[in-house]
């Protein structure tokens, strides 16, 4: 027998396992699912909440006197473990009554029906009565914020929510307050989401396995603009949705799906389906051009350039940073998101070309994301009150509106994007990953800065799916330091050491979401499988292999519109539509 | 003056026991003559109860009030007002003692201060109608020694208590106070220590019953330059207050104690987690570590033998779930206090992720006196599994109401009938509550059984951290089981199913069945989400909430099926199952309870028969108490 295994036995079967596996991993290991709620563990990342306090894991451990959590109770020597006795069987039911019993059941109506995990386990437990109906239930108002809306009354208390926003993104907008009965997970003081630290990055939602948490759903706006014959409707949808969607009609995780997207999208009445890609590449020709300004004035002696550059477009990420670093302000990029951007431009050069007042056009994306229903809000995005994009539906939005107009998604045949904002490289395919930014604008610097053709345009170093990551790369002879971080609370720590002087990077790129925007809170809900994340990822790099370009300075698109409309990256009509500038919101 | 050595030590304990002589002899010898300075009594001590229960009473103007008289009288020099902490006879307190004679005075007010100077202190002439009056003899008891409540106990944890002024130090070390934290420190290995407390066979005193020396063991094997020692002072059990005399009444005893464990574990931090609601002995507690660190008994360098120690006071916030070892850790970590999975165990990993020992008030103040007396002597005392002594807060329907303290193995039929006087106004026995909200009822057949660990449980219930209430007749058991489930739906943390809403299910049920909507059914649905809640509960709060229905479902199901089936109460305590009527044939139509009922409820011409409208009634009493005919009744 090996050094680190031991001997168990599971419902009266032996098996041999690695030492301080927990029972609930031991029995999955050996194909036994034992029902879980409260429980989930992102494996490679810190995502992991295991409070063990639902108790729908509990099981029989042999010499025990009451029932053990199986998702926080170690493997021992010997240990014999029943996960299907009477004993067990009465009292899950029993938990999940209790449950129940506190909770609206009115499944029909829900948000989150169909993709529930309560709702999941009361179809495998076979709860066909709810004997504690007219019990007293929790009464909490329904709060709806521009990003997500928060429904208590729902709320199971897994707590998963509360580990997202305070361990792993550290962010602590919300926390359990008050105890027993009324207990419930919120903003301190009875604030409302939109004045908490809440960076609206959307990861509670992402693990929510109730209607509790959910995004705030636009396709009532979308419908209204799609039926208003005044209107000229435009979509860009960004690079992580593509790899993504297709989950939602039955594809296995990864499959690139982009084609019947834009058929889709263009069935669903879009007057032009563009690709916010095209403005991806857009957004590492101004933040390419910005990080060689920012580095060529530092290599020439000027000390008070702020370095290290930080990536700008997340914006859970710039939220962060506004609130909780308001005294680096200076340090990220300016340049505006790819979402802003295709906005910006469409309503001003394309509006221009198509001869069309920028009032009659709405754009809207489509993305994986809920942080960017509230960036389309802010005030420097728009011109004359008028917003560059007016919303943003979610991945899951999309699919669900897709479903509802009766599209039979999985036998469309594939489309392009339309011209002439819907063309793109590998470069911006890639920014859907975390690195792929940092990578896209590596691909670029690299070439303005030493006028040579890259090699390898693959910048493996900076990929990968690590919390932190670091690469140097040689920019004809000068060592450039990249750091890479997702996942809020990583940020965090970079963000502390260049506070205290400690940072030696060059440039770094954050994304809010774990996996960068394949994870974010807007995607078809992974429910724990990092399998998913990780069949995203690849996804993301194999669409990049594939495509003719991959550098995004070669999009001959991107070439046009400089030489049409905005002259040169940094310059001023570049600097007025395409860069931003960040506000204190401590 | 910092002691660094035993003689330091042993220099201030001969100078100190002056203090003490007169009392300590007083503990040995019956009280014999009444003193009297007239009578040519030398020196004099009068000891006034400094304990929260006799302070509520204004036991602190009675000792003002002896003070001031003294001196209008000159006699300060001579006669001494000492406060103490509880002497445990609660119910018949305020009490003052008169130390040489052991006058034991009872239910004094401040005004009979002047009269006890004069007549007693100066005339030599005790105050009859002070004394405590034997109920069955009915003949007054003067020294305490000789009364049925003092009699069996045996004052270990409380040996202090009533004894010594609890803000001097001095008094403290006079009684070998801090010897036996010098022997430690000076001669002992850690290792011997932990020994030492192991052959005692001290049980934590907190209610699980784990053996200290064992709990002192893993924490001394955990391998890490930082340790804590942590006592828990949170006392939450409903009607229990043998920690709070503890350590209002000896709060050195604790610093000793915990001082010791420091040595033994290898911690030098040492934090007090006490419930805010104990100003007093808060009070108490931060006096002694203010003393014992200008005493250098805390602080750097014990002893002159390198072994730093000290301790620092952390206040609750009102939550009972925060006597749970790991909610307390947490709640001191400043987070939400909500226990959390063991293993990992404190002793490995707890506060602030450092080996932790966390051992509750009343087993603290039992480790001094085990070094002073030696393990087999605490040993010698108890039963074979439960060594030593337990300090009870005996209430409810007794004569006695008090702190008592009494060797493990004492029968509940002793500890009522002798010690408790009897049930009150002679009423019938018929249960009597142990172990707080996690435990259960006793009935008559127990009666007999020794107070111990095993037993207790055995029996159905649990030691408990020492509350023991006693129910008579007048008591319903089913409102007794209502009362420890609501108060455990207040104090739930809400982190675990089972408990936030499955207790929350169990109190509905009650609160249906008392109401007089239960159905039989409904008794079945109690058992069987108790038994599930038991079986599942993340912690001991949660584990043990359904001991209070479980046990009294046991002992007393005819009760409930008379509420469930018969609507009857048959203790006449769930008002929905009882009404007031008028007796037709003794109501002489006075009108007195219709003019006193708050809702209007009674109806009737004057001089003719009244009656009460069932539908209005709120059954609030008031028409009986006011009837002088004796015309109305409770059914």
């Amino acid at each position: 027998m090996e050094q680190n295994k031991i001997n168990i036995t599971i419902d009266n079967r032996p098996f041999s396992v690695k030492k301080g596996t927990t029972i609930l991993d031991a029995a999955k290991a050996n194909g036994i699912e034992i029902p879980t709620l409260c429980h989930i563990n992102l494996k490679g990342t810190c995502v992991d909440n295991h409070p063990a306090s639902c108790r729908i894991c509990v099981v029989e451990v042999g010499g025990r006197r009451n029932l053990a959590p199986a998702c926080a109770t170690v493997c021992t020597e010997g240990m014999e473990v029943r996960t299907n006795s009477i004993r067990v069987l009465k009292a899950r039911k029993t938990i999940l009554e209790l449950i129940l019993s506190n909770h609206p059941n009115d499944c029909l109506v829900c948000p989150k029906s169909g993709n529930c995990e309560l709702q999941a386990l009361a179809q495998k437990l076979k709860i066909h009565e709810t004997p504690y109906a007219d019990g007293e239930r929790s009464k909490h108002e329904v709060e709806s914020s521009v990003s997500i809306v928060r429904d208590m009354n729902k709320c199971i208390l897994c707590r998963r929510c509360e580990t997202m926003c305070n361990d792993v993104q550290t962010v602590g907008a919300i926390g359990a307050i008050n105890r027993g009965f009324i207990t419930t997970v919120a903003p301190a003081f009875g604030q409302k989401l939109s004045e908490s630290e809440c960076t609206y990055c959307g990861q509670c939602v992402a693990v929510c396995p109730v209607g509790a948490l959910t995004e705030r759903d636009n396709t009532g706006k979308l419908i209204d603009d799609l039926s208003d014959p005044n209107k000229i409707v435009v979509v860009q949808t960004a690079p992580a949705v593509r790899v993504a969607i297709g989950e939602e009609f039955g594809y296995p995780a990864g499959t690139i799906v982009t084609g019947k997207l834009v058929t889709a999208l263009k069935q669903l009445g879009f007057k032009y389906v563009f690709d916010t890609n095209f403005a991806a590449d857009l957004t590492i020709m101004e933040e390419g051009s910005e990080l060689l300004d920012r580095l060529s004035r530092f290599l020439g002696g000027d000390k008070s350039v702020p370095l290290p550059i930080l990536t700008s477009c997340c914006p859970a990420w710039v939220n962060f940073f506004e609130r909780q670093f308001p005294d680096m302000l200076n340090i990220p990029s300016t340049a505006r998101s790819p979402q802003q951007m295709f906005g910006s431009i469409a309503k001003t050069y394309w509006a221009e070309k198509m001869g069309v007042p920028r009032e009659k056009i709405v754009v809207v994306s489509i993305m994986p994301c809920l942080a960017k229903k509230y960036e389309c809000g802010r005030d420097e995005f728009k011109v004359d009150g008028n917003p560059d994009v007016d919303y943003s539906l979610s991945t899951r939005e999309l699919a669900a509106f897709i479903k509802q107009a009766n599209i039979n998604f999985n036998s469309l045949e594939d489309s392009e994007f339309d011209s002439p904002l819907g063309a793109s490289t590998g470069a911006a395919a890639i920014f859907g990953a975390t690195g792929g930014v940092m990578e896209a604008a590596l691909r670029t610097a690299y070439e303005l800065y030493t006028g040579k053709t890259l090699e390898k345009i693959d910048f493996t170093e900076v990929r990968g799916l690590e919390g932190v990551r670091q690469a140097t790369i040689n920019l004809n002879g000068f060592e450039l330091k990249i750091g890479i971080a997702h996942g809020l609370g990583y940020a965090r720590r970079m963000l502390e050491d260049i506070r205290h002087g400690k940072s030696e990077y060059h440039a770094i790129e954050i994304m809010a979401c774990p996996g960068g925007c394949i994870g974010g809170g807007g995607q078809p809900l992974h429910h724990g499988k990092m399998e998913t994340i990780n069949a995203r990822h690849k996804a993301i790099y194999e669409e990049d292999k594939n495509m003719p370009l991959r550098k995004s300075h070669e999009n001959p698109y991107i070439q046009q519109l400089y030489e049409e409309f905005l002259g040169k990256p940094l310059g001023e009509k570049a600097h007025k539509l395409l860069h931003t500038h960040y506000f204190s919101k401590q | 003056m910092k002691i660094a050595s035993l003689h330091d030590l042993e220099k201030i304990r001969v100078e100190a026991k002056s203090l003490l002589t007169l009392r300590e002899k007083s503990l040995l010898e019956s009280g014999g003559e009444t003193c009297g300075l007239e009578k040519g009594t030398e020196h004099i001590q009068i000891l006034t109860c400094g304990g929260t229960g006799c302070q509520a009473s204004d036991s602190a103007k009675i000792a003002e009030n002896m003070q001031a008289c003294l001196e209008e009288f000159g006699i300060t020099d001579k006669v001494k007002v000492i406060t103490t902490g509880c002497f445990g006879f609660c119910e018949k307190g305020p009490i003052v003692k008169i130390i040489p004679d052991n006058t034991f005075y009872t239910k004094v007010k401040p005004e009979d201060a002047v009269e006890i100077v004069k007549e007693h202190i100066i005339g030599g002439r005790k105050v009859e109608r002070l004394l405590y009056v034997d109920p069955e003899t009915n003949k007054s008891v003067s020294d305490s020694k000789h009364m049925n409540f003092y009699r069996k106990q045996v004052r270990v944890a409380l040996r202090n208590c009533g004894l010594i002024d609890p803000e001097n130090i001095r008094e403290y070390i006079a009684r070998d106070g801090y010897t036996a934290l010098a022997d430690c420190i000076i001669n002992k290995t850690p290792e011997e220590v932990i020994d030492i407390v192991k052959r005692s066979g001290l049980r934590g005193r907190g209610g699980a019953g784990f053996p200290a020396g064992n709990k002192w063991e893993f924490a001394r094997n955990s391998k890490s330059d930082i340790k804590y020692v942590v006592c828990n002072a949170d006392e939450g059990d409903p009607g229990a207050f043998m920690d709070r005399s503890i350590m209002e009444g000896d709060p050195n005893s604790i610093i000793e104690a915990m001082a010791i464990c420091g040595y033994a574990i290898g911690a030098k931090y040492g934090l007090v987690y006490v419930r805010a609601e104990y100003p007093l002995a808060i009070h108490r507690l931060k006096v002694a570590i203010k003393q014992a660190r200008e005493f250098g008994l805390l602080g750097k360098d014990l002893f002159d033998r390198g072994f730093d120690f000290d301790i620092e006071i952390r206040y609750g916030a009102g939550a009972f779930v925060c006597g749970e070892e790991t909610a307390l850790i947490h709640s001191m970590e400043g987070m939400r206090g909500e226990p959390t999975l063991k293993p990992p165990f404190p002793a490995v990993q707890g506060y602030k992720k450092y080996p932790t020992n966390v051992n509750n008030v009343e087993t603290l103040a039992n480790i001094p006196i085990i070094f002073q007396n030696g393990p087999e002597w605490f040993a010698s005392i108890g039963t074979e599994k439960s060594k030593g002594t337990k300090v009870f807060a005996l209430a409810g329907k007794i004569n006695n109401v008090g702190l008592i303290e009494v060797p493990m193995g004492t029968t509940l039929r002793e500890v009522i009938y002798e010690i408790g006087g009897g049930i009150k106004d002679g009423k019938k026995f018929k249960a009597v509550q142990t172990g707080g909200p996690s435990g259960g009822c006793l009935t008559e057949k127990h009666l007999d059984i020794p107070i111990d660990y095993e037993s207790l449980t055995a029996a159905g219930s649990m030691m408990g951290s020492g509350g023991m209430i006693v129910m008579d007749e007048d008591n319903c058991m089913v409102q007794v089981a209502r009362f420890y489930l609501g108060f455990i739906v207040e104090e739930s943390c809400g982190k675990c199913t089972p408990c936030r809403i499955g207790n929350k299910r169990m109190l509905e049920i009650l609160d249906k069945i008392v109401e007089g909507k239960g159905k039989v059914e409904d008794l079945d649905k109690l058992e069987s989400l108790a038994g599930v809640i038991k079986d599942t509960a993340l912690c001991g709060l949660g584990q043990t909430s359904p001991n209070p229905i479980l046990s009294t479902l046991s002992n007393f199901r005819d009760e409930y099926m008379e509420h469930v089936v018969e609507n009857k109460c048959r203790s006449k305590q769930c008002t929905s199952m009882l009404s007031y009527t008028i007796n037709p044939e003794k109501c002489i139509g006075c009108r007195l309870c219709a003019k006193n009922c708050p809702v209007s409820a009674i109806s009737g011409e004057l001089k003719q028969v009244h009656t009460i409208d069932q539908s209005k009634c709120i059954k609030c009493g008031v028409c009986l108490s006011n009837c002088r005919l004796h015309a109305i009744s409770l059914k």
